[in-house]
């Protein structure tokens, strides 16, 4: 008993590489609405807590990216499985009116919602030709 | 928009994929439709004394999910309602579905339904669900005359 445990300690670090590379990776279902002064992006991420979100901006490239910990059941088997659990990411290309200061982002019941406002329109300036 | 020409064979390979693609969307492999019938999907873990039954369902609310158990057959049921727009307001793109759902899922065993426990978090729904005591296996001492 006490070999097997070691073994398992000494492998874990691969065998973390290894899971890491082999979870999957989904791409969340989202909804994108535009409202009259922001867009909102909805994206179904089920089993990821708050802490567990990254989003991340490059350039105009958002990029969201949920991390699920599977759960293991002690003492129970698994007798039949129709979903796998696994990793969400998706990215999105902004539009030039998104004001990327105050994108806002909350987590409820599994679902992320990112707030994108519009940027106020820039002001036309008025050039008046100064008569020579 | 195009970015840059596609030679023949690029141009032959994507012919295949989207043959490919249309015909799974026909035959139903590997096509979203094949989801629908059994929304949401779960996931069944069990022992001899109790059953574990998890799904996904991100965006209700505890209050919009009912679960039953009836004659060893767990009943999930809700609705996801969609997001109500006021004017100016639109879709850009709309992949979340909405609407009711009903799901049964035969249990091993007969459940006591007193026991049944259910747990939402962040999207995900854990029921557990103990087998009822008259249903477990009861060992059977023989009696000396």
């Amino acid at each position: 008993m006490t070999t097997e445990v070691k073994t398992t300690d000494q492998a874990t670090p691969e065998m973390e590489r290894n899971h890491e590379m082999q979870r999957k990776v989904f791409i969340p279902a989202v909804d994108i609405l535009e409202k009259n002064d922001t867009y909102v992006v909805m994206a179904d991420m089920p089993g990821v807590s708050e802490d567990a979100i990254d989003i991340t901006l490059e350039k105009n490239v958002l990029t969201i990216h949920g991390t699920v910990k599977p759960v293991a059941h002690e003492g129970y088997e698994l007798a039949y499985a129709e979903y796998e659990i696994g990793d969400y990411e998706r990215s999105f290309t902004l539009t030039d009116d998104v004001d990327r200061e105050k994108i806002e982002a909350t987590l409820k019941n599994g679902v992320l919602h990112l707030t994108m406002p519009k940027a106020a329109p820039a002001i036309a300036k008025k050039i008046s030709v100064k008569v020579a | 928009m195009l970015l840059h020409e596609l030679n023949p064979l690029q141009q032959t390979l994507r012919e295949v994929s989207r043959l490919q693609r249309d015909l799974n969307r026909i035959f139903g492999e590997g096509s979203v439709s094949h989801r629908r019938y059994r929304y949401p999907a779960v996931n069944v873990w069990s022992n001899e004394n109790s059953v574990i039954v998890t799904c996904e369902l991100p965006g209700f609310e505890p209050a919009d999910i009912d679960i039953s158990v009836e004659d060893g057959v767990l009943k999930i049921s809700g609705e996801r309602k969609p997001v109500e727009l006021n004017e100016n307001e639109r879709y850009h793109r709309r992949e979340r579905e909405t609407g009711k759902f009903s799901r049964l899922v035969r249990m091993p065993y007969q459940i006591d339904s007193d026991g049944v426990e259910a747990h939402f978090k962040n999207g995900v729904l854990t029921i557990t669900l103990p087998r009822a005591e008259a249903d477990k296996p009861r060992k059977i001492e023989i009696k000396s005359a």
